[in-house]
């Protein structure tokens, strides 16, 4: 037997209690949780352990070394993929071998997404976090291959969806996507995702105001758009230079940063030529982390800066003083975002991730401060919002859900 | 259906990296091409330029009469397929094969057409009301291929579809696909590292190697007459055994010896007759090969001791209705170019020899083998280049 694990903050088990030299199929280990996993070519369980949740998957030596590195690979290049933690091979007796990876906590799969009414406004925002997701994955040169509701985990993200990669057996990375290859990369992402909608239909779980061929088409269009405005050259008049500005900060807006930016001006200059060079998605979150140490998802940072200068604005005008943006955000930390996670009772903070309990808090605050027309402090809305709104929810660190 | 044309194919990356060179291929309507190769030989790049998911650099490609150099991908009439073997539990077989048409807004009653069509050459017709659980393992690997033949495209492009299958399984669907392109005879493109699944599937080979074209043939000629030494030794497996040895001609009986390490190997006048270029070679060293299939345990055989080498029995593989044993010589063997092969360069080459499971040789003996000589393959060891004529 040999283990290649990877070396890892967070403590990994002692994978050699479980009963590895069985095929993975035949386990009855106490920890299996049943998961709805969707449609995959391999064997793949789930296993509850002291140190968390993971994903098992057997397949072909070659296979599980080449996605261990595509993951890691991909990981390094910020792109949203599951935590690969290592592989396991040499199992005997010609059995496949294992590749693990951490389960994605507080992640929805998508058939949880279209069953549950109470989440009916997320469904809006799969497709876009799709689209963010290829265009992210082709930015990096990754061509997917199997792009598919099945092969994808969703997290909320203040009110949206974050999608995450969760398969790359068929992908390939490249040191630059040609436009075919992004092409049918989208075509596959299309047709697997129109089959999936479909197969929800015939199980009678798709809501009827959805139509699969909306959706995908949809998805095509929102990609397109987002790739335009990320990759596409510009022209400009040269007094009209303030759209370079606008355009990388739309860029910033939509969560890319930007590294350089190539400027061609033609012949008798009045006209300016330019092609930002995308480098990373989370630009809001990396800007969040610096200043609080928070790692968060992207639509939750972006939230929480809003937060933070809202709160740098206010400290000014009752102060009389402005802080730099390092001490308000010290302070928002420790004054705003930590007593209102606090005030949530410990039994109930698992059922959100903290990012997104503190999104949920600011929109019961807001909800809060239309409906009694006066100030409410974020402390107070979140003892309201702990009491009121969070019971009812379903808690999804670990969602366990039957197919 | 159509024909594909390659003419003086190149592809540079912007980095400057030549990744195929030159590359003529002529593929006939209904045909079954290969493209076969170690890794990073360009054949995927040769199958995406096909696809028109990579730029051609320079050359000309023709789908048809059609110069589609510059025509996007989904114009091109061609299907990229069987990436995906996923079937939707809920859904009945009907609907798994024609779902794409649905997307593709094709019109019902041609959607209906097309699918009871596939289901009939994939002979399914009876289980088109079947949900895939209902479906043994190949019934549902035939719905997945009945997905790519709706769509009815002039030629199908596959890149390796079948390297992520377990063994049993692959060796299944290698025959299912290669009856099914022959039943419908749509122009196939097919890639693979896998010389096996390269000779039993296509109707011809082409081998690359660092992006060049080595030989374009059908399967039993390449195993029969390679080219040169790098498709000697790809082609075949176990591979060709390749030695460097000095031939020496007789000519009073018309006889050549070619040596091995310090042994020889008697080479028939008849063969010498048949290969006039080996005259140029006389007493000077070449490179040639020899098949496991051309050895055989000398007590099963006919040949004269001066046909005969000996070796040092390292392992035996009895397979059944055949045994492989490999047994080392002294002499250096060859590296034929193959990034992917393992071979120990030094003074004692491996021999494998494949030989009827009636054969006593047992580990660490000494073995007497046999060698067909008539069936030597002769190299040029500075063009590396077949010597048949």
């Amino acid at each position: 037997m040999r283990l290649q694990l990877v070396t890892t903050h967070d403590p990994q088990p002692d994978y050699l209690d479980l009963p590895l030299r069985q095929p993975l199929a035949e386990w009855t280990h106490l920890g299996l949780v049943e998961f709805p996993i969707g449609i995959h070519r391999h064997v793949v369980r789930f296993v509850e352990l002291e140190q968390g949740l993971f994903a098992l998957k057997e397949l072909p030596g070659r296979l599980a070394d080449r996605e261990f590195s595509l993951l890691r690979h991909l990981a390094e290049e910020g792109v949203p993929v599951v935590e690969v933690l290592g592989v396991i091979s040499e199992r005997g007796d010609d059995l496949e071998d294992i590749l693990i990876t951490r389960h994605l906590e507080f992640s929805l799969p998508f058939r949880f997404l279209f069953a549950r009414s109470g989440i009916s406004s997320l469904r809006e925002s799969i497709v876009d976090s799709i689209a963010v997701l290829l265009a992210q994955l082709h930015l990096v040169g990754f061509f997917w291959g199997d792009c598919s509701l099945s092969n994808t985990l969703f997290r909320r993200d203040a009110g949206a969806l974050a999608a995450w990669v969760v398969d790359t057996e068929t992908g390939e990375l490249h040191d630059q996507l040609s436009p075919g290859q992004r092409e049918l990369d989208l075509d596959i992402a299309q047709m697997n995702i129109f089959g999936g909608l479909l197969d929800l239909e015939a199980s009678g779980r798709l809501p009827s105001d959805i139509d699969p061929t909306e959706v995908v088409e949809n998805l095509a269009n929102r990609y397109g758009q987002l790739w335009e405005e990320l990759t596409a050259e510009q022209s400009v008049e040269f007094a009209q230079r303030h759209l370079i500005d606008a355009r990388l900060a739309r860029l910033n807006e939509l969560g890319f940063d930007t590294t350089e930016v190539s400027i061609t001006t033609g012949e008798d200059g009045s006209q300016i030529r330019f092609r930002p060079a995308v480098v990373e998605a989370g630009h809001h979150a990396r800007e969040l982390e610096r200043l609080t140490g928070l790692r968060l998802l992207e639509n939750q940072a972006r939230r929480m800066l809003n937060d933070v200068r809202s709160y740098g604005a206010w400290l000014a005008r009752r102060d009389g003083l402005e802080l730099p943006e390092a001490v308000v955000a010290y302070r928002w930390l420790n004054e705003i975002f930590e007593p209102a996670i606090d005030a949530i009772p410990p039994d109930l903070r698992d059922r959100r991730s903290p990012g997104e309990l503190f999104h949920e808090i600011l929109f019961h605050r807001d909800a809060l401060q239309s409906m009694l027309q006066a100030d409410v402090s974020v402390e107070a809305a979140a003892v309201d919002y702990a009491s009121e709104a969070l019971p009812t929810s379903v808690g999804e660190r670990s969602l366990i859900e039957a197919d | 259906m159509a024909t594909i044309t390659l003419d003086k194919i190149n592809k540079v990356y912007p980095n400057g990296f030549h990744a195929i060179h030159d590359l003529d291929l002529d593929i006939a309507d209904t045909e079954f091409l290969v493209l076969v190769g170690p890794s990073g030989c360009g054949k995927s790049t040769a199958l995406r330029m096909v696809a028109g998911l990579e730029e051609i650099t320079e050359g000309e490609l023709r789908i048809g009469d059609r110069i589609v150099n510059d025509v996007e991908p989904k114009d091109r009439d061609i299907a990229m397929v069987f990436q995906n073997y996923a079937l939707y539990p809920h859904m009945s077989v009907y609907d798994n094969i024609g779902f794409a048409l649905k997307l593709a807004k094709t019109q019902k009653d041609e959607t209906d057409r097309r699918i009871r069509e596939a289901a009939r050459i994939l002979e399914l017709d009876e289980q088109l009301d079947r949900k895939p659980a209902q479906l043994s393992g190949g019934q549902r690997q035939r719905v997945a291929m009945g997905r790519a033949i709706v769509r009815q495209p002039a030629a199908f492009l596959m890149d390796e579809p079948l390297s992520n299958l377990d063994a049993k399984l692959r060796v299944q669907m290698r025959a299912e696909i290669a009856s099914l392109q022959r039943e419908l005879g749509v122009t196939t493109v097919y890639v693979t590292h896998d010389q096996v699944e390269a000779m039993t599937m296509g109707d011809r080979v082409a081998v690359l190697k660092d992006g060049f074209l080595q030989q374009v043939d059908t399967p039993q000629s390449l195993y029969d007459r390679p080219e040169n030494v790098f498709v000697a030794a790809f082609i075949g497996s176990p591979s060709m055994n390749l030695f460097e040895g000095t031939l020496t001609l007789d000519s009073d009986t018309q006889q050549g010896k070619l040596t091995l390490g310090s042994q020889t190997i008697s080479i028939p006048s008849e063969v010498l007759a048949s290969r006039p270029a080996l005259a140029a070679y006389d007493g000077q060293s070449l490179i040639y090969g020899i098949r496991p299939e051309d050895m055989e345990d000398a007590s099963l055989d006919t040949r004269p001791d001066d046909q005969c080498i000996h070796g040092e029995v390292s392992l035996v593989e009895a397979l059944g209705a055949e045994i492989l044993v490999h047994f080392g010589v002294d002499a250096a063997p060859v590296d034929s170019g193959d990034p992917d092969a393992v071979v120990e360069l030094g003074d004692t080459a491996v021999v494998v020899g494949r030989f009827n499971p009636r054969s006593r040789i047992r580990l660490r003996e000494t073995a007497k083998v046999a060698v067909h000589a008539e069936r030597i393959s002769f190299f040029d060891p500075s063009t590396r280049l077949a010597l048949w004529d």
